[in-house]
């Protein structure tokens, strides 16, 4: 076998590889918010979870990934791995979204917004950054350096949260009306524990695959270093967190740090690897203040967000973008002011359509359960079945 | 006959139970039951934000005695059961019509 076919196995047989990885984050978003949210949402939880993974990437695969990129194709690998190395992130994308409005949210509308993001919103993100470029050439072009989804992806999932709680609300009871705000705990710490270190593993996937090649020398190194950094993002917005709120409150509490863990992989995600081993310490511990505080803010502007998928998404996605311009700056392609015109270019359209989109789905076909079927959980009304139909249900 | 209704902390269930059996006492049902008394809950902390937990975790034993037994038992009970902090828990005693073995048919205090 001569030199470049080995190339072109070896590297199909490595994106095939972090691709897997990439859906283990499917698992991974399951398993965080079922333990997040209360038993009584958990089987409409992961129904959701199961849904967003098969839709999205049907929807990709006949509509979403042409808009990115045009046809299949790829010279240095399998034009399928290729393909499926992209599916991949598609389900991130609206797992992100889906997460934020948990409890409350019904699934038919949400499938239908799962159709449109995954075949169009995000395929437009990404034709921008990453694909054709069709806005290349226009005042529009986004020059931003993003290696595996800061904007295009996190950011992109947090901006049609947002969208999504505006339109559908805060879960009922959650913020009284007499002010204040009524807390309700996460019902299974264990299933969370588990869900981030699936997303953690499959970040490994997701900006080591974002490298694309690992078939020479440099480009094997580049990978390495940049598993290396994200894990070191993902170490110390844990930590910082667990010093914040021991500081803070005299208590650590372990939903918070693994979120902090989170935000800190979502902040290295768009240069991991443009940075030395040292500054992703930096950039993942200012991840984990963000989520600290993020949660915080969100909450007292009353915008019901049960897994925290604001501050460790949005927040960090923004952050991460920003970030590269700030320590990576080379001062020819990669600018602050092109890293930034990136985010408000993103943030203006994913939000502008997700919101018109989503508040004409919610005419159609309410986006919200009704009082009853809330009270009494979604699973009942939505799955008939409930995840843990011998326990009373909490709260 | 008397039934005993011992509310207590969790962990102190396996104090309890070995002083009863210690005491005589053959047999006892137990069950996690969730209240509150006079301290209200407690509260705790979550992703930032405090909240008050109503309905903490208790104990619930229940044993029958005969009535010459009660206050024996009444003071096992509160020995083993005691640590002198707050939500230590309470002690009901109501009277029992009658009782009756089911695999025996013997019924009044020899079923006891």
């Amino acid at each position: 076998m001569d030199l470049q076919s080995i190339n072109y196995v070896i590297d199909t047989f490595f994106t095939i590889f972090t691709m897997t990885l990439i859906i283990f984050m499917v698992p991974g978003f399951a398993m965080l918010e079922a333990g997040l949210v209360r038993t009584k949402n958990v089987s409409t939880v992961l129904m959701v979870n199961t849904m967003i993974y098969a839709v999205a990437s049907l929807a990709f695969l006949l509509i979403g990934y042409h808009l990115a990129f045009g046809d299949f194709g790829s010279e240095t690998m399998s034009k399928w791995a290729a393909f499926l190395f992209q599916m991949a992130f598609v389900g991130k994308v609206i797992n992100i979204m889906s997460g934020g409005v948990s409890e409350r949210a019904k699934i038919i509308p949400l499938a239908v917004f799962t159709v449109i993001i995954g075949a169009l919103i995000y395929p437009t993100v990404v034709n921008w950054s990453w694909g054709n470029d069709m806005l290349e050439g226009t005042i529009l072009d986004i020059t931003m350096y993003d290696l595996a989804g800061s904007t295009v992806i996190h950011s992109t999932g947090g901006w049609a949260l947002l969208a999504a709680i505006l339109v559908i609300g805060a879960r009922k009871g959650r913020y009284p009306k007499e002010g204040g705000i009524r807390v309700i705990p996460a019902s299974n710490i264990p299933l969370v524990t588990l869900g981030a270190f699936l997303l953690w593993i499959g970040w490994f996937g997701f900006n080591g695959g974002s490298v694309g090649t690992i078939s020479s020398k440099e480009a094997a190194n580049t990978v390495a270093l940049t598993i290396l950094n994200t894990n070191t993002a993902g170490l110390s917005g844990a930590i910082i967190v667990a010093i914040l709120m021991y500081l803070m409150y005299k208590k650590f509490d372990i939903t918070m740090i693994l979120n902090g863990a989170l935000g800190g992989l979502v902040a290295i995600t768009a240069g991991p690897d443009l940075y030395n081993i040292y500054t992703p310490i930096l950039i993942g511990a200012i991840g984990g203040v963000l989520v600290v505080f993020g949660v915080s803010f969100f909450d007292k502007l009353r915008l019901d967000d049960p897994v925290g998928a604001l501050s460790v998404h949005l927040l960090n996605g923004i952050w991460g973008t920003i970030a590269v311009g700030i320590f990576a700056n080379n001062g020819e392609d990669i600018t602050l002011l092109g890293q930034i015109k990136g985010v408000i270019i993103v943030a203006i359209f994913v939000f502008v359509t997700s919101y018109i989109i989503l508040y004409i789905i919610n005419k159609v076909i309410p986006l919200r359960a009704n009082k009853d079927e809330e009270m009494e959980g979604l699973d009942v009304d939505e799955c008939g079945l409930e995840a843990y139909p011998e326990f009373k249900r909490a709260f | 006959m008397k039934k005993i209704e011992a509310i207590i902390k969790p962990f102190k269930l396996e104090d309890v139970k070995e002083a009863l059996v210690e005491n005589g006492i053959a047999g006892m049902t137990v069950s996690d039951v969730k209240g509150y008394g006079r301290q209200q809950g407690h509260s705790e902390l979550y992703r930032g934000a405090e909240y008050v937990v109503d309905f903490l975790a208790k104990i619930k034993i229940e044993v029958i005695v005969n009535d010459e037994d009660v206050d024996a038992t009444l003071n096992v009970i509160v020995e083993a059961a005691k640590t002198g902090k707050i939500g230590d828990g309470k002690i009901f005693v109501t009277p029992v019509e009658e009782v009756v073995r089911i695999r025996t048919e013997q019924r009044g205090s020899e079923a006891v």
